[in-house]
């Protein structure tokens, strides 16, 4: 009887709640919803006024109707996208840069971490680690403008070329390069500082582990194959997994420091194309059905990724 | 310690080597602008290969790069927005993280669910470019630091932060009266130091660095940071205005000393730095990497 009014009052309590609570919330915390509030509205400005904003994809965006104003003409922009030549091309381009970078460039700082983590002496443990890391915090304007200058005809790249007997021309003007160059420098710049989170997982390694390989006899490539490698693994799968939740995005920054028209055909991909068309040509509606696309597409494969990953690895991003 | 096999010394001999050319690939493209960047303009036109010293020591482009008056302009611009933007980014950063880390607190799920949202999902470069225009901050510095003042990785990193600090602290300054105020800035900062260290380094660079915004929101050329004028120079070959006092054969060459003499100076500010804070950065990275 006692128990049974118990949960009953309890429950009240629960029911009525709602305003009780709102109160004694606003009371305790109201200063707490003051600081949240300009916080909010950052979010609701700059992330949710564009999102409401990319209904211009399915109107004919004149800037003086404002976007309301303006008249609905359905999927027209993205029809005439999925039609034109560009499509295929930019589309292409974006997943052979990405596959690219994502062969090349994954497994480059996990190796690195991997030969890092043998180097015994620590203060050339730390020194490796400082220079490798440091490419990291060069503007992209810069690494840009070194790979024009080292890829120009005068440049140094093209002084071993001729050196060796080779012919001299702009590197970055030849369409079958572009994309090795972008491989090749965005591992240069982000192989140290993506293997500080392999680092990170190698040395929450137990080494009693080691010892026990060691007096089981096993030796140093055994242990890396039996220990490192499977202790290393979760780490990478979620990396991975993360990885190939962005295959059809390649951020625009760097395309467009180092495209130019003569090679188009390889480098556009589609945040660049977006850029062009709507920035520089002020053709507002069409480049944002592009980008509209770029985005369901972005998400709907976060989507997979993340219910692979669950499934793979019991973790996930939510 | 066992004595260590034959096949493992050869091993980290050839480890070694690899660490050391790695960090000469890391270090030398930096090298050679520093070089260049101090090379008599001719000599340094006429050399091929690798540079491994300064041509002919002479600070002529440096003198040329400090007359312009667009460096120096673009020098105060990018501290402006560095300075403030900072400021602003660990402020609000902070509020967030303070509230996303409270337990007691009713609408915190659906706010969680709100920002994080924004993770996953945006409208696109075009609808951002028209609201950052809509709500008048076109041509305006404020636009390079308020539409990105909150980046959502960021602050979930300080919010890991922020909750690794245990409950007592607090506790005890509730009951000594206490306001949300005084909890996040007198303990819930200062305990999270590290973090928030790492919050201003990736927040600061990131200012320093970023040109793309400050390319499509300014107009005015005045009020151009650093990296823009640097795009100018670098990526359209454009060293013309600085070089306005030297003849025509000499403007050529000295217009390529004076492109790496531009990059020394603005990237050394940045390098010089980063050491200082690199303990605290692989520290964070950590924090962020927990939670991933």
């Amino acid at each position: 009887m006692k128990i049974a009014e118990k949960t009953m009052s309890v429950e009240q309590n629960y029911k009525k709640g709602f305003s009780i609570r709102f109160k004694e919330d606003m009371r305790q915390n109201w200063t707490l919803y003051i600081l949240i509030i300009p916080v909010l509205l950052y979010y609701l400005i700059f992330h949710y006024f564009p999102m409401v904003g990319a209904v211009i994809a399915f109107k004919n965006y004149i800037p003086k109707k404002g976007i309301f104003g303006s008249d609905w003409i359905g999927f027209k922009h993205f029809i005439s996208f999925f039609q034109s030549h560009y499509f295929f091309r930019i589309f292409k381009n974006t997943v052979v840069i990405n596959v690219s970078t994502l062969i090349f460039g994954f497994p480059a700082p996990i190796i690195l971490a991997l030969l890092i983590n043998e180097i015994k002496r620590q203060r050339f443990k730390k020194t490796v680690q400082t220079i490798t890391y440091l490419p990291h915090f060069i503007s992209l304007v810069v690494v840009a403008g070194l790979i024009k200058d080292f890829t120009a005809d005068y440049g140094i790249i093209n002084d071993f070329i001729a050196f060796f007997g080779g012919e001299r021309r702009a590197l970055l003007n030849s369409p079958n390069l572009f994309v090795p160059i972008y491989v090749l420098s965005d591992i240069w710049q982000g192989v140290g500082w993506g293997s500080i989170i392999y680092l990170a997982a190698l040395s929450a390694i137990d080494p009693e582990l080691y010892e026990a390989a060691e007096i089981d006899g096993a030796g140093r490539w055994k242990q890396t194959l039996a220990i490192t490698l499977p202790s290393i693994l979760p780490t990478v799968v979620i990396l991975l997994i993360l990885r190939m939740g962005s295959i059809f995005n390649v951020g625009y920054e760097k395309i467009i420091l180092l495209y130019n028209p003569l090679i188009y055909e390889t480098a556009d991909v589609i945040s660049s194309f977006v850029y062009r068309r709507g920035l520089l040509e002020a053709n507002y509606s069409f480049s944002t059905a592009v980008g509209l696309f770029n985005s369901v597409l972005n998400f709907s494969m976060l989507l997979i990724a993340n219910s692979i990953s669950r499934k793979v690895n019991e973790t996930s991003l939510w | 310690m066992i004595k260590e096999s034959i096949s493992r010394k050869i091993f980290r001999f050839f480890n070694g080597l690899f660490m050391i050319s790695m960090m000469i690939i890391c270090l030398y493209p930096m090298l050679y602008v520093l070089f260049a960047s101090f090379s008599n303009a001719n000599l340094f036109m006429e050399h091929q290969g690798l540079l491994l010293k300064p041509l002919g020591f002479n600070l002529a482009s440096y003198k040329m790069v400090f007359k312009d008056p667009m460096i120096i302009k673009g020098y105060g611009n990018t501290i402006f927005i560095v300075v403030v933007g900072t400021l602003c980014n660990i402020l609000m950063t902070a509020f967030c993280a303070y509230f996303l880390s409270r337990k007691n607190v009713m609408f915190k799920i659906p706010i969680m669910i709100f920002i994080t949202f924004t993770m996953f999902f945006s409208g696109g470069l075009i609808p951002f470019y028209l609201t950052v225009r809509k709500v008048g901050l076109y041509n305006n510095h404020w636009a390079l630091i308020l539409p990105g003042v909150i980046n959502t990785y960021n602050m979930i990193i300080m919010r890991t932060g922020f909750q690794g600090i245990p409950d007592s602290m607090e506790e005890s300054a509730k009951i000594d009266g206490a306001g949300h105020l005084t909890i996040l800035f007198r303990i819930i900062i200062p305990l999270a130091k590290p973090v928030m260290a790492v919050m201003v380094l990736y927040y600061a660079v990131g200012h320093w660095n970023g040109w793309f915004n400050a390319m499509i929101f300014l107009q005015d050329r005045r009020k151009f940071p650093l990296q823009l004028i640097l795009r100018e120079i670098l990526i359209q070959n454009d060293t013309s205005q600085m070089t306005g006092g030297v003849g025509l054969v000499d403007q050529e060459a000295i217009g390529e000393t004076i492109k790496h003499a531009v990059i020394v100076v603005a990237t050394l500010p940045i390098l010089l730095i980063y050491p200082f804070l690199q303990k605290y950065f692989v520290q964070g990275i950590m924090i962020g990497a927990i939670k991933g």
